[in-house]
Formats: C-alpha cells, structure tokens, sequence
C-alpha cells in the first residue's frame, strides 16, 4: 500500500514585527544589522508557545475531518515548553482526541520537523490509522542577534497515512553528519552560532546535495522534473545555489518565507511543504530537504485527490490575517528579554493544583461542556444540573465540545487594571450560536479590531497563565475574531 | 406564610469610622473606632449585647478568617460571635444575621459590624487574587472594573444609547456623589469634580475611566438593634424599623445560559420584587425617600436605578440628567457620596449605607440633611460581578410607616 499525505495544515500568528524596527533599536551596537532589516517577522502572541501553534495547525489540518480513527499523534520542536511532560500528549488533548493513542515528541535538532514526518509516514505504511503529525517553532533569541531577525513563528500539520492521499510518499532519504553549526546545551536559552560562511560552504552545499542525490537515485526521478523544491534555511541564495548543483529548474526553487514570515525554525521545512501542497496541482513533485546535523530529503507526487480537499485557511491564508507590528519593546517583553515593571498585581501566584487539572483536564484542554439529554441545553463548564431554570435536571449532562463552535459578543472590555503581560487585557462574555456562553478571555486583538456587540468569535487554544516559580503552565481557550473562513458559512 | 421582618427590629445605635487611607490603623482600630460610637448612641452597656456578628470580604489582607478578631478587638465576653461573608454584601450580611437573632427571640439586642483594610496592598484598586482552583483554570482575566464596565457595552447596545451620551450620564453620576462626598465629613474623598474631568481620565476599563470608578479604602461601620419594645423600654422614641432585608444569588443563569443580555441584574429585580412586598411598598418612585446603593461604578448606579424599579428600563440616562436622583433632586441617591466618595471598605460598605438612612432620619446628617423628611430609606449591595453575584437590598423606614 502507498503512503502519503492526507491532509495539511498550517499556522503563522497574526503579528509581524517590522525587523527595521529590530534594527533601528540595536544598529548602534552592530551595524551590520541594517542589511537584515527588511521586511517582517511572524511573532507569537504572549500566550502562544509551540505547543498552541500546533494545535491550530493541526485543527486547520484535520477542518472536518473525523478524528475519531486518528492513530497517533507525534509533535516536532526545539522550544517546546515542556522538558518532561509529552508535549504532543497536550496537543492531542486539545484536539479532543481519543486516548487510545501513540503520541511522541521529536526534538534536538533544526532536522526533527522533517524526520518526524519521515517517521509518520514509515510507521503508516505498517498499516495504523492516520498519523496527526505537527512541527511548531517558537525560537528564543538574543536580543540584536542574527537569528532574531530571521527566524518566525509557525507551525504546520499534515495528517498522514494510506487511502486518499493528496501527495504520495516517493520516497525519502536522511544524511546523520554531526556537524555543529551551533547547539544549545544542557540548561541554556539560546543558540551558539558558528560562522555562516562555513556553514554554507562545508555544510548546506556539500550534505545536503549528498541527501537529495541519494534520494533521487532511489526512486529514479530526475532532478528537472522536481516542480517544487523546498529548502527552509534563511541564508540568502543557497536554495538556488542547490538547486543549480543538482540540476533542479530555477522555477521549482520555493520562496523561504524570509520577507514576510521568517525561519520557522524546525517547522520551516514542513511550513514550506504545507505551503507548497496549498499552490499544488495533480502531477507535482514536491521536494523537502532539511538541513541539521545532516540532511532529511523527502520527495512527494501530488495526487488528483487534492482536488477534493475541503477548503482550510493554510499557510497562506494565515499570513494574510496579519497585523504589522512596530513596537519592538513589545517583542522584548513578550520574550524577557528586559527586566519590565510589571507591578505588584503580577506577583499573584499561579500555581495549578495538578489533581485540579487533571480532574478538569476535559474542560480546560478540550473545552468540553455539558448538553443536558432532557432539554437539550448547552452549557459550559458541565455540571451535574442543568442551568436551564425549566429543567435542572440532574446527571443527565452530556459531553459537548466547544471548542470548534463560532460565539458572538454580548459584552465586553478592554482592562487596564488587571495585569495582563499585553494590557489592556480585553475579554467579555461571548455567547455560542447552538446554546452556552462564557466570560471569556479575547486574544488576537490588535489595534485594528473594533470590537462590537454581536462580532462573531472562534475560539483558540493559548495559555493562561505562566507560573514562572514552578515553570508550569496552563492552557485553556480563550476568543478571538473570526473572520469569513471561520464563520461556518 | 412567613410575615417577613418588617417592623419587627429597630435600629437603636450606629457607628461609622471616618474611610479613606487609614495608614496608621489596623483593622481592629477601624473596628473601635464605629463600634464606640455605636455604643454611646445606643446608651447601653457591653454586657447588653448577646450576639455580634462580623462582615469582611477580603480577610487575608487584614485581620485573616473566623469572628475571632471581631471578639478580640472588642473583647466581647464570651458571646456568640460569627463571621460571614459574601462578597460586597458582607457587611449586610452582618446586619441581616443580627436582625434575624433579634426577630427570632435568640437574643435581645446584637450587634453588627463590618470593617475592611484595603490598603495594605502597595498599589490602587482592589487586591488582585485568585478566585478558586477551578475558576482559576477558566475564568477571564476580569477585574472588577472591567467585569461591571461591560453593562455599558451591553447597555448602549440594547436601548440604541450612543457611548457618548452613556458616558456623559456615567460622568453626571461621579460628579453628583461628589458634589455629596464634600459635604460629609468622614467621606474617603471630598473634592468636587467636573463632567470634563471626569470624560477626559485616564481609561481603566472601557469605557469606565478613574472617576468612574469608586474608592478603595479603609473602614469599618456597626449597627446595633434589638426588639421596638426593648427600643422604647430603653427611652428610644420615633424609632427607625426594619421594613425589608431581602437577598439573591445568582445560579449561573447570567453565566451560562443565553437568557440574559448582559444589560441588567437579574438578581438585584428579583431581591428588589421581594423587598418592596415585605415593606408593603407599591410604589416605589413615590415611596421611597433616598438611595444608598453599589455605586462601584458610575454604570452600575445606572443600571442598578432601572433594576430597582425607580427608572423605567432604557430611562435611567434621561432620570440621571435631568437631576433626578441629586441630593436636591426628586429621589436622592447617595447623598452621602456612595461608595464612589464614602469609600467602599466592602465588609462596611453596606453598614455604612444603613448609617447614613439612620442619620437622615434622625435630622442629623449635618450639612447634607435632606430638607425633605425621609420616610423610607433604601440601601442596596451587589458583590461579584454583573454575572454572577450577590445582591442584597435593606429597607428602613419610620416605626409604622
């Protein structure tokens, strides 16, 4: 049985940071910065992190698709928030998945995004339920380094496995060299970099042709037949230079992002692919190489089933939801990069009862309310009576999931009191269309939202709050606009 | 079927510390500080009192749990004395418990108390804290401006008000309990204010600005009651009754079900219905003299006139212009400068209010006397949040009125 793609998705947060701006605050001290000053960045929201941006991902990915025979779930990153605590374990609690699940965590490496899909696509050929498999970067920086410029923040999704593929598996190949262009040990926030020359030269010009010729021997496609070809690095030309070493046409080379999104770090190369299959038609072949501690080279020929994908919002669709963002200090803030005042009112103690959690794990990760079975009433969160003053009826609550449920707003505020790490803090009471309704939290609202009574919402997974004292976290769900796509319309 | 209270307590001592930033007294200062007063208007002695009962809100920045520190600061002998809380109601609490103990022939005379320290905190507003384990899991990161400035959004949305129009009668509100707060002596605040000023402050939470907002302060206020027989026994004569204590929580209907609109307190009408019944009020426009009610914020008051039925509902904007509830108005609200210039220490808030009907009745409310003679007097609290809270309404009034 072949393999392939089933499904794709992607995420790109809504706020991209003006990198003239980056440069303009730190030129004086490296003016060499000015030559990266072009264009923008993808910047996460304070309450976004990797594993909230795989979950938009992958929910754009999976859009109606019923994932009840869902097989695994396996997550990529080199930030994910959590060292020890399956952070795919977490992804797949918000999407509501069933627990009958392999789910795994690929790390360690700017080539664990493309391994990971690798792997999915090998343990599917074995014959399991699709694979959900989700790659998502949010990099930590130094403030006025190189990579703060070029990377951004995203994620992609794709579910894997056999039936009808969109791009079927040809076949792929993976190099292991160590070489350390840079590293991050044991306890540290940020890369160690070595000079981009060498990189260039030793590195992405000689492992990974090595990986892309193997590959191409192995499923004898020629190189001029590649349509589209997929290399994430940021470092301007080498795509094109490798693409003429091995003979792939000038026209397949895909652009990287850099003007408009950045490096997704680990996730880049599946944000491309995703991005790719978006622009594809039956017959393509779509190229994937990666590059850290060697090279992953993934080859795919798009299918006539693509044709029949239900319409998603892709990578494309979430760059166009864009808000540019001129306030570098804000980008410092969000990542601690300065010691800002936040105010006594920050110091209240976030800590989660883990029995609390875990007790309302349904509630707080997947958004499940009750449904009452006698009268029909939606509420949320569930409880063991129903709200409906006609009914109150007992114990007859029934699972229901909120989460994919478009809300209008009834009321709302923008809090400058309430410590918020982006005060104000906006939030209101949204009400969802089928029943139930909730003082929710906003997020995603930018200067040029104008909130109104009757706005439609959808809901998005982010955190709620940062413990910073036990390095925990908690998610729940909190509102943002919708826009047409989202409507159910 | 239950007679309800109406003339069964009378109110024979109140007290009320001066609020405001009570920097160099503790709680149990605070607590002195109404409770002699109290006792030396009701002229009896500590032994008198055979229950007491204690409101504060935010225990853990002052005196922590139990009634224990009530007994203490008092030294109390040995009575029973509890603690209750419930929100911005607290101090009503303390006043229904000790009312309830009287009318059931439990104890002759009790005394109520309720004190709040605030300002420990080391910044404005209220203490920001956490609401519960599970709440903390869901619940918005709401304050309670930007819980109660939602009422506006809703408000404006369903009546057609435009938000200039809305903050101009929010403003006419601050500038009004202001105007009041500078001729009461132990108000937090005392400065008068213009319209202007209060449009142009700095936002808190849209579309309420500073001056929308009331005081947060220190304080305490006491009452003490006991039986009308026992009242005049003592020499009391023209005694002030209890004609309405009623109270309702909200069950999660604001919450969580789509019945409500977010544009008015469910719980104030259904406690305001039952009050007017208890006193035997029909009318209550032309019944009631004078308001004390949550004027947490300018909007509150707003809505909060609708809700007890003085205004009718879309109307309060044109009753709040036009002067009708100015201390020279028709119905007079917060003539002693409400929460937003008293101040709102939360357990004495509502103690506070009962005080100042208690004085105006009485002719002794200085500089502020209501010309007109006040027959009923209502006082109204609203602790939580517009989707779910508590609210508690009194009523006092002339013995046989």
């Amino acid at each position: 049985m072949e393999v392939g793609i089933l499904a794709y998705g992607g995420y790109i947060p809504q706020s991209r940071l003006q990198r003239s701006e980056i440069a303009k605050a730190h030129s004086w001290f490296n003016p060499g910065l000015m030559g990266l000053a072009k264009g923008e960045r993808a910047m996460a929201n304070w309450d976004e992190d990797s594993v909230t941006m795989a979950v938009e991902a992958a929910r754009d990915c999976l859009s109606e698709y019923d994932r009840s025979d869902i097989s695994a779930v396996y997550m990529a990153s080199t930030s994910f928030p959590f060292m020890d605590r399956q952070n795919a374990g977490i992804v797949a609690d918000a999407l509501n998945l069933s627990t009958s699940l392999q789910t795994l965590d690929f790390a360690s490496s700017q080539r664990a995004g493309s391994a990971g899909l690798a792997t999915a696509l090998q343990v599917a050929k074995g014959g399991s339920g699709p694979i959900l498999f989700t790659a998502a970067e949010k990099r930590q920086t130094k403030a006025a380094s190189p990579l703060e410029f070029t990377s951004g923040d995203g994620a992609a999704a794709f579910l894997v496995g056999q039936g009808k593929i969109i791009a079927r598996l040809l076949g792929s190949h993976t190099e292991a060299v160590d070489f350390v262009d840079h590293f991050r040990g044991e306890g540290e926030a940020y890369d160690y970099n070595w000079e981009e020359r060498w990189i260039r030269d030793e590195g992405y010009l000689k492992i990974v042709p090595s990986a892309i010729s193997a590959l191409l021997s192995e499923t004898g496609v020629k190189a001029e037949d590649i349509t589209t070809f997929c290399f994430p690095v940021a470092a301007r030309g080498v795509a094109g230079m490798l693409a003429k070493k091995l003979g792939i046409p000038e026209s397949a080379v895909a652009d990287n992002l850099q003007a408009n999104c950045g490096e997704t770090g680990t996730a880049h190369s599946m944000v491309m692919l995703s991005l790719a299959l978006e622009n594809s038609k039956p017959g393509d072949k779509i190229l994937v190489a990666s590059f850290g501690q060697g090279s992953d080279a993934l080859l795919f020929e798009v299918t006539e089933e693509i044709k029949s994908l239900s319409p998603r919002k892709g990578v494309a669709g979430y760059l166009a939801r864009r808000y540019a963002e001129t306030n570098y200090s804000k980008f410092l803030a969000f990542h601690n990069l300065v010691k800002l005042e936040r105010g006594i009112r920050a110091e209240t103690d976030k800590k989660t009862g883990l029995t609390t959690l875990y007790r309302n794990k349904g509630m707080t990760q997947a958004m499940i309310g009750g449904q009452c079975s006698q009268c029909g009433t939606a509420q949320f969160p569930k409880s063991n009576m129903c709200v409906n003053e006609n009914c109150g009826a007992i114990g007859t609550q029934e699972d229901y999931p909120f989460a994919e449920r478009i809300s209008k707003v009834n009321s709302y505020t923008a809090d400058r009191l309430t410590y918020s790490p982006d005060p104000p803090a906006y939030y209101g009471m949204i009400q969802f269309e089928e029943g139930g309704r909730l003082m929710s939290d906003f997020t995603d609202i930018s200067p040029e939202t104008d909130i109104q009574v009757g706005m439609p919402m959808r809901m998005m997974f982010r955190i709620k709050d940062y413990d910073d004292k036990r390095g925990f976290r908690r998610y729940f769900w909190k509102a943002a606009p919708a826009d047409a796509s989202n409507k159910g319309e | 079927m239950a007679s309800g209270i109406k003339d069964k307590v009378a109110i024979i001592g109140m007290g009320c510390s001066k609020f405001g930033e009570r920097w160099n007294d503790n709680a149990e200062d605070l607590m002195i500080e109404a409770y002699v007063e109290a006792l030396e208007d009701a002229g009896i002695e500590k032994s008198q009192i055979e229950a007491a009962w204690l409101g504060t809100a935010i225990e853990e920045e002052h005196v922590g749990k139990s009634a224990v520190p009530l007994s203490m600061a008092l030294r109390l002998p040995n009575i029973p004395v509890t603690r209750v809380e419930n929100y911005c109601a607290s101090g009503s609490e303390a006043f229904r418990g000790a009312v309830y103990a009287v009318a059931s022939g439990a104890c002759d005379i009790a005394l109520a108390l309720g004190v709040e320290k605030l300002k420990d905190t080391g910044y404005g507003g209220l203490p920001q804290r956490n609401r519960g384990s599970v709440n903390d899991l869901f619940w918005a990161n709401a304050s309670a401006p930007g819980s109660f400035a939602q009422l506006a959004s809703a408000y404006s949305a369903k009546h057609g008000v435009n938000k200039d129009d809305m903050k101009r009668a929010m403003a006419h509100i601050s500038v009004k309990s202001h105007d009041n707060g500078s001729r009461n002596p132990k108000a937090h605040l005392r400065n008068k204010i213009n319209e202007e000023k209060v449009m142009n402050a700095p936002m808190i939470a849209e579309p309420l600005g500073l001056f929308d907002c009331c005081g947060v302060s220190d304080g305490s206020a006491c009452a003490i009651v006991t039986t009308p027989e026992i009242a005049k026994s003592l020499g009391k004569k023209d005694l002030i009754t209890v004609k309405a204590l009623q109270l309702s929580a909200s069950n999660g209907t604001e919450a969580q079900h789509n019945s409500w609109d977010g544009s008015y307190f469910v719980t104030t009408r259904a406690a305001a219905n039952r009050a007017y019944k208890e006193a035997g009020i029909t009318k209550p426009r032309d019944q009631i003299s004078m308001f004390e009610v949550h004027d947490c914020f300018s909007i509150t008051e707003l809505v909060t006139m609708e809700d007890l039925f003085i205004s009718e509902e879309g109307n309060a904007v044109n009753d709040v212009m036009n002067g009708f509830y100015d201390a020279d108005g028709k119905v007079p609200c917060q003539i002693d400068g409400g929460l937003k210039c008293f101040g709102h220490p939360i357990g004495a808030s509502g103690l506070r209010m009962i005080y100042e009907m208690y004085l105006q009745m009485q002719g002794r409310a200085g500089e502020r006397q209501r010309k007109e003679e006040p027959v009923f007097g209502m006082t109204h609290n609203l602790g939580g949040f517009p989707h779910q809270n508590v609210c508690s309404i009194t009523i006092v009034g002339k013995e046989g009125a």
